[in-house]
C-alpha cells in the first residue's frame, strides 16, 4: 500500500472514531446546523492562518472555538432565533473566509481541498493532530459522559441534580469545534457534518442504549472510511465525498432492512 | 423546622412582576399544592425554589444538604436517543438493580423496566419520572403538573400515589395542579397564586358531594374533597386586583392572607 493511502486510512479511521460519540450528541441535541456553522467558519481560520503565518491547524481550531463562544454568548441575548443566528454566522464566516483568501494574492490556496477535503494529502503531522486532539476529545467525553447524557435528557432536571449545565454544554460545543477543525482535512468544510450525523443516525437503528449508539456510530464511520477510500483508489473518485457516499449507503441499507427497533 | 423558607420572594422580568412578595414554608411530611390560573407564575415560583431562577427580591432558604427530587412538566427526549426505563433511572443517582426495581414498584411501574421511554403513555411517563426522583432519596419532591396528559382516573391514582409516597418516605411535596377538586383530599396546604398569594391554608374535609361520586365512582370519590374556595377580591386578565371586598374570614381553616401583596 502506498504511504499516502496508509496515512489517509489511519487519519480517516481516527476521525471517524472521534466523530462517533460526538455525532450521537449532535443528533440527539439537534445540533446539525450548529456543526455546519462551525465548519463554515473553518475557512476563515485557514485564511487567518495563512495571513498571520500561523500553523493552519491551530488557526482553524482557534477560529472554530472562538465562533462557538460567540454563538453561545449571542444565543443568550435572544436577539434573533437561534437558527437565524446560525444561518447568519455560517454564511458570513464562509464568505469572509472566501474574501480573505482572495485578498491573499501572494499565496495560492486550493479552495477545493478545503471545501471537499484532501484525504490523500494527509501528512504525518496531520496524524499527530488527529490522534492527539482525538485523545483529548475522547477523554473529556468519557469523563463527562453522565453529565452530557443528563443535559441531553433535560437541562433543568440536570441543574437541580447538581450538574453544572452551562459548563457541560459549553464543553460539548467546544469539543464539536475541535472535531470539526480536525475532520476538515478528511472530508472538507462542506461535508464535515455528514461524517458526524450519518453514522450516528445509522447507528440509531442498531442501538439499544446511548453507549451502544456512540460506539456503533464510530464503527460504522470507520467502515465508511475504509469503503470510501477503497472506492476512491479503485475508481479514482474524490476521497472525501466517496467516504460520505459510503456512509449514505450504510444508512439507506440499515433503514431499509425490515426489522423493528425495540428501544 | 421547615425544609424550605420562602421569604418575600419577587421575580420581575422587565416590567412584568411574575411573582410578587410570596412567602411560604415547606415542611417535612406535608403536601403543598400550588393552584392558580395559567400564567400566574406557578412554574416560575417553583423554579425559584429549585434554584433555577435567581429571585429579583426576597430569598429562598433551603435547609442544609436538602435533596430535591424534581419532576419537570414535560420530558422531551428526542426519539433518536435510545433509552430504556432502566437506563433512564440510572441517570438519577448511583443505584443498585434492587433500588431501581423498588422505586418502580413504589409507583406501580415495575413492568416497565426494560421498555423504551419512547413507548410509554402519559401516565407511565409520569410514574417513571416519579420513580426516578425517588432514587435520589429526596427530602423534597417538586412536581410541576404531575397529572398532565393523564386521564381522570389515572390522575386520581397518581395523586393517591403521591400521598402514599409522602407517607412512605416522609418527604415534603410541592406540586402544581390545575385539578383543584382532585388534589384537595391529599393536600395539607393549598396556596392559591396569581402572581401574589391570594390565599393559603388547609383544605376543608372530604365532601360527599354526590355529583363527584357519580362522576368518578366510589374509589375515586373517597379521595375527593370539596374545597370551599372563595376569594375576597377579583382579578382582571393581568392578575391585577379589582373589586376587593372586605369580609375575609368566612372560610374556616383558611388563612387569608398575611402574605398577600394585594391591596384588600
Amino acid at each position: 500500500m502506498p504511504d499516502f493511502l496508509l496515512f489517509a486510512l489511519v487519519g480517516g479511521l481516527g476521525v471517524a472514531l472521534i466523530a462517533g460519540p460526538l455525532g450521537a450528541f449532535v443528533v440527539w441535541r439537534r445540533m446539525a446546523y450548529f456543526g455546519d456553522t462551525l465548519a463554515h467558519s473553518a475557512l476563515l481560520g485557514v485564511a487567518m492562518g495563512v495571513l498571520f503565518d500561523l500553523n493552519v491547524n491551530l488557526a482553524v481550531v482557534s477560529c472554530c472555538l472562538l465562533l462557538a463562544l460567540i454563538l453561545v454568548s449571542l444565543q443568550r441575548q435572544h436577539l434573533v432565533a437561534t437558527d437565524t443566528l446560525l444561518g447568519i454566522m455560517a454564511h458570513s464566516s464562509l464568505s469572509l473566509g472566501l474574501v480573505a483568501i482572495a485578498l491573499l494574492d501572494d499565496v495560492r490556496v486550493d479552495l477545493m481541498d478545503y471545501l471537499f477535503g484532501d484525504l490523500l494529502a494527509i501528512s504525518p503531522t496531520d496524524l499527530y493532530w488527529i490522534y492527539g486532539g482525538g485523545c483529548i476529545v475522547l477523554l473529556l467525553i468519557w469523563r463527562l459522559w453522565n453529565s452530557l447524557l443528563a443535559i441531553t435528557i433535560n437541562e433543568e432536571l440536570a441543574q437541580v441534580e447538581g450538574v453544572p449545565v452551562a459548563r457541560v454544554r459549553l464543553t460539548l460545543m467546544l469539543l464539536i469545534g475541535v472535531v470539526i477543525a480536525i475532520a476538515m482535512k478528511v472530508v472538507g468544510i462542506l461535508l464535515i457534518t455528514s461524517l458526524l450525523i450519518i453514522p450516528a443516525a445509522s447507528a440509531r437503528r442498531l442501538a439499544n442504549s446511548p453507549e451502544q449508539m456512540a460506539i456503533i456510530a464510530s464503527l460504522l464511520g470507520m467502515v465508511a472510511v475504509v469503503l470510501g477510500l477503497y472506492a476512491s483508489y479503485q475508481f479514482d473518485t474524490p476521497a472525501g465525498p466517496s467516504v460520505v457516499v459510503a456512509a449514505l449507503i450504510q444508512f439507506l441499507l440499515l433503514y431499509s432492512l425490515p426489522f423493528r427497533r425495540t428501544v | 423546622m421547615s425544609l424550605v423558607d420562602v421569604n418575600n420572594l419577587s421575580i420581575i422580568y422587565g416590567e412584568n412582576s411574575v411573582v410578587s412578595n410570596v412567602s411560604m414554608q415547606l415542611k417535612r411530611g406535608e403536601i403543598t399544592t400550588l393552584i392558580g390560573p395559567n400564567g400566574a407564575g406557578k412554574t416560575t415560583l417553583i423554579k425559584a425554589i429549585l434554584g433555577l431562577i435567581t429571585p429579583s427580591a426576597g430569598q429562598v432558604i433551603r435547609s442544609d444538604s436538602l435533596q430535591i427530587g424534581y419532576m419537570p412538566q414535560k420530558l422531551h427526549i428526542d426519539p433518536t436517543f435510545p433509552l430504556t426505563v432502566e437506563r433512564f433511572l440510572k441517570t438519577a443517582a448511583f443505584s443498585s438493580i434492587q433500588d431501581r426495581l423498588q422505586a418502580l414498584e413504589a409507583v406501580g411501574a415495575e413492568k416497565l423496566l426494560k421498555q423504551s421511554v419512547h413507548s410509554l403513555s402519559g401516565g407511565e411517563t409520569q410514574r417513571v419520572m416519579l420513580a426516578r426522583s425517588l432514587l435520589r432519596k429526596p427530602d423534597l419532591l417538586v412536581l410541576d403538573e404531575p397529572a398532565q396528559g393523564v386521564d381522570v382516573n389515572g390522575q386520581i391514582e397518581l395523586y393517591n400515589l403521591i400521598a402514599q409516597i409522602r407517607d412512605r418516605y416522609g418527604c415534603a411535596v410541592l406540586m402544581i395542579s390545575h385539578d383543584l377538586h382532585l388534589v384537595m383530599a391529599a393536600t395539607d396546604q393549598v396556596v392559591c397564586l396569581n402572581h401574589h398569594i391570594c390565599c393559603s391554608g388547609h383544605p376543608a374535609q372530604v365532601s360527599n358531594d354526590p355529583s363527584y361520586i357519580e362522576l368518578f365512582g366510589i374509589p375515586g370519590a373517597e379521595n375527593l374533597a370539596f374545597y370551599s374556595h372563595h376569594h375576597n377580591h377579583q382579578h382582571d386578565r393581568r392578575g391585577e386586583i379589582i373589586n376587593a371586598k372586605t369580609d375575609i374570614s368566612e372560610i374556616p381553616g383558611e388563612n387569608h392572607s398575611s402574605h398577600c401583596g394585594g391591596d384588600h
